[in-house]
């Protein structure tokens, strides 16, 4: 199962390697991770996606780390999560504005138009990147990249008001 | 007016103010600058033969004295030399601070002559680690290295100075606060932890104190032996703690673990209550993690929070120092003990021990006619030192012996290797502990595949004035791996004979400025020891031609149930 770590750390050269690095010597899965800066411009916010068991110990070797300030292990219903990916797909010109629409439902923006081919941009949070990508698989992706998770945590008070992600159609099996 | 210094003299003063008075070390081409400065300082500077070396000295120093270690070195090989005792020390928890040289800040990543990414490649075997890149930042990068070094779980610390930083001025100003929002260790553990531990040790009634060498690092033994006379805590100590309490006590059943003596590797096996005082719950110790201590709730005392539940799971974990904590424990006991509280009946499980001990004690035996024995050389020595001795062992069968047979006193006389298993540390580290205690007598028990590791110190030793005592036990093959191929690889020896002749230590340790002694037989162990330690203005090695025969019991196969200990070779399948 996948967790998301959100880590408060000093933004002083060579953080990044010295969690990297823990993570590789301690036998610690990555699924992804980004480095931003935050609004103190003396620390930067990691954020971790990780597989396994051993929550415990991965957030206790992150907090031994001298340059870690805060660890933050953020739950499906604690965060804001989101990603954002580039998508390069087929698209027959009969078919582009079809394309369009439909990504549209999914609040995917054509970033690059070519003879045959579409670049959608998209964020959201994973499961809604992973069903527009299913329906973009119809007419053939051709490349993608797509960024770490980004995470904050929700504010309690106004966590109602908190929308899952881009509001999105879930595909129709059919 | 502020003073203007380079940043190499900025580097020895900061050395000062932290109250260094020995930096072990080898000079090189960039590590240059921080060498003219020294010439003037207080600071007392030893040359190793080679920088591991020169790191286990500190590492030895460090162990002894309770202070920080300094060890300096140069750029590339003299950095990439320092990682094994930087790795020691990490495994051990003794605090270092090692200085290296970088080349010049403008040729860093063109792979520059003596270049090595030290600051990269010492990360993972450091506590923390820095590459100054300004001269200003030197005092406190300094100043922060010791704190760090010293302080929480104590551990190595590097500080890798470019060329052109230690070449640079700067106005020198004292080190301001430190300034680490990522590090604030605790010391006090929580009291709502303490109660919980202390109804744990009163419902128990077969109680055992596990002492690892946090108890040591944190000055703990007194408060260690107070809190187990107090609570009638039958204690173990492991490898690193050797010497918390005396092993004279009638509580102290001595060492646990794959050469532990049967009655403390037992003891946890059926154990209710494990107190785990600044232990790690090592494979050495543990044997299977599945099948250790099965019965045992366990109380997990450590300055270090990512050691509790790393390999078993704590009833009551508290975090912060050692001794801080078990003084809380025995607070809070005498309280629970006024009002009326009293411990579960131990008397069973105490005579239970006895029994044991008295059934399965440790043994060996010597053929007057030889070959010799190593632990009868181990007992001859403690014999005529009255164990007023620190000992310093390297890695292997001789390490066991001593381990098992040195009768342990006084905290911090016992100095050795133990997380890494490091060979070749016994002459470096008795040669730091010596630094460390002048008036002390000395004595590293050495194997002879060790001693070939790092023998050439011994030259530092003698120049520089450090009369330590080498016993080199020479089973002419390396005893500990010979003993697994024994077992588990059918006889089948390989790449394990070292010889018995060659090299010939007395006239070694003669043409290193040392006296060099040899006992051929079992009588004349102990007159070779006395002339030995009549010796006082130099170091003396003393060759023991020992069985190579020999193996090491009590023994846990790796990866077997400590319930399977094999107490001695009339035990084998």
């Amino acid at each position: 199962m996948n967790h998301v770590i959100s880590a408060l750390v000093e933004n002083k050269p060579g953080v990044l390697a010295r969690v990297s690095s823990m993570f590789a010597r301690r036998g610690f899965n990555i699924h992804s991770l980004a480095v931003g800066p935050t609004v103190d411009p003396n620390m930067s916010l990691i954020t971790i996606v990780v597989d396994g068991p051993e929550m415990e110990q991965i957030i206790k070797q992150l907090y031994k780390l001298v340059n870690t300030v805060k660890v933050t292990e953020l739950g499906p219903e604690e965060g804001v999560i989101r990603e954002i990916m580039l998508v390069r797909v087929n698209s027959d010109p009969t078919k582009r504005a079809e394309m369009i629409e439909s990504a549209s439902v999914f609040s995917a923006r054509p970033v690059d138009v070519g003879a045959a081919t579409i670049t959608f941009e998209i964020s959201g949070d994973p499961e809604h990147l992973s069903n527009f990508l299913e329906l973009m698989r119809t007419y053939g992706i051709i490349e993608l990249a797509q960024s770490g998770r980004i995470a904050l945590p929700k504010d309690r008070k106004t966590k109602r008001h908190t929308t899952a992600s881009t509001k999105s159609a879930r595909m129709d099996p059919s | 007016m502020p003073e203007t210094l380079t940043g190499a003299s900025a580097l020895i003063r900061a050395l000062e103010n932290e109250k260094v008075e020995v930096v072990f070390g080898v000079p090189g081409g960039a590590i240059l600058p921080a060498y003219d400065p020294i010439l003037d300082s207080t600071v007392r500077h030893i040359l190793a033969r080679h920088e591991q070396g020169a790191g286990h000295m500190a590492s030895g120093y460090a162990h002894a004295s309770g202070k920080v270690g300094v060890v300096m070195a140069t750029s590339g090989p003299g950095a990439t030399n320092l990682i094994t005792p930087l790795q020691d020390a990490m495994m051990d928890s003794i605090p270092i601070v090692a200085i290296t040289g970088q080349v010049p800040t403008t040729s860093i990543g063109y792979d520059a002559f003596q270049e090595a990414h030290t600051w990269g490649i010492s990360m993972p075997v450091t506590k923390h680690n820095y590459l100054v890149t300004e001269v200003s930042d030197i005092p406190n990068a300094i100043k922060e290295a010791f704190h760090l070094a010293s302080t929480g779980r104590p551990g190595p610390v590097l500080v890798d100075i470019p060329k052109d930083v230690l070449n640079q001025t700067l106005d020198w100003q004292s080190p301001g606060k430190i300034d680490l929002p990522g590090y604030r260790p605790s010391i006090k553990g929580h009291p709502k932890q303490v109660r919980s531990a202390v109804d744990l040790i009163l419902e128990s009634s077969r109680p055992v104190l596990y002492a690892g060498g946090g108890v040591l690092r944190s000055n703990g033994s007194e408060s260690l032996v107070r809190f187990a006379e107090l609570a009638a805590l039958p204690t173990v100590t492991t490898l690193m703690a050797r010497g918390a309490i005396p092993d004279s006590h009638p509580l102290a059943l001595g060492m646990p673990g794959m050469h532990g003596n049967y009655t403390a590797i037992t003891a946890m096996q059926k154990a209710d209550l494990l107190v785990a005082v600044g232990a790690r719950f090592d494979d050495r110790v543990t044997g299977r993690p599945d099948a250790f201590a099965p019965e045992a709730k366990i109380i997990h005392i450590d300055v270090d929070p990512a050691e509790i539940g790393k390999v078993r799971k704590a009833d009551v974990p508290i975090v912060g120092d050692a001794r801080t904590i078990i003084d809380q424990l025995t607070e809070e006991a005498e309280l629970r003990i006024e009002k009326g509280a009293h411990w579960m009946d131990r008397e069973s499980w105490l005579e239970t021990l006895h029994n044991w001990k008295r059934k399965h004690p440790l043994s060996y035996n010597q053929d007057p006619e030889g070959p010799i024995q190593m632990q009868y050389v181990i007992e001859q020595i403690h014999r005529l030192t009255g164990g007023e001795a620190i000992v310093v062992a390297g890695v292997g069968q001789h390490q066991m012996w001593a381990s098992q047979f040195w009768g342990f006193e006084r905290p911090n006389t016992w100095i050795n290797s133990g997380g890494l298993g490091t060979m070749g540390y016994a002459v470096p580290a008795a040669i730091g502990a010596k630094v460390a205690e002048p008036d002390q007598l000395v004595i590293a028990i050495d194997g002879d595949g060790c001693f070939q590791m790092t023998l050439q110190e011994l030259i530092t030793a003698s120049i520089e004035g450090i009369p330590i005592k080498v016993a080199v036990m020479n089973n002419s093959s390396l005893g500990m791996v010979k003993q697994w191929q024994r077992l588990f690889y059918d006889e089948r020896y390989s790449a394990i004979d070292l010889t018995s002749h060659t090299p010939d230590y007395v006239g070694l340790a003669e043409s290193m400025g040392c006296i060099g002694l040899r006992a051929k037989s079992p009588s004349e162990v102990g007159p070779t020891l006395e002339k030995a330690l009549a010796v006082t203005d130099r170091p003396v090695v003393i060759e023991f031609p020992c069985d190579p025969d020999a193996m090491v019991f009590p023994m846990v196969p790796a990866g077997a149930s400590n319930d399977d200990v094999i107490v001695s070779a009339e035990d084998l399948p």
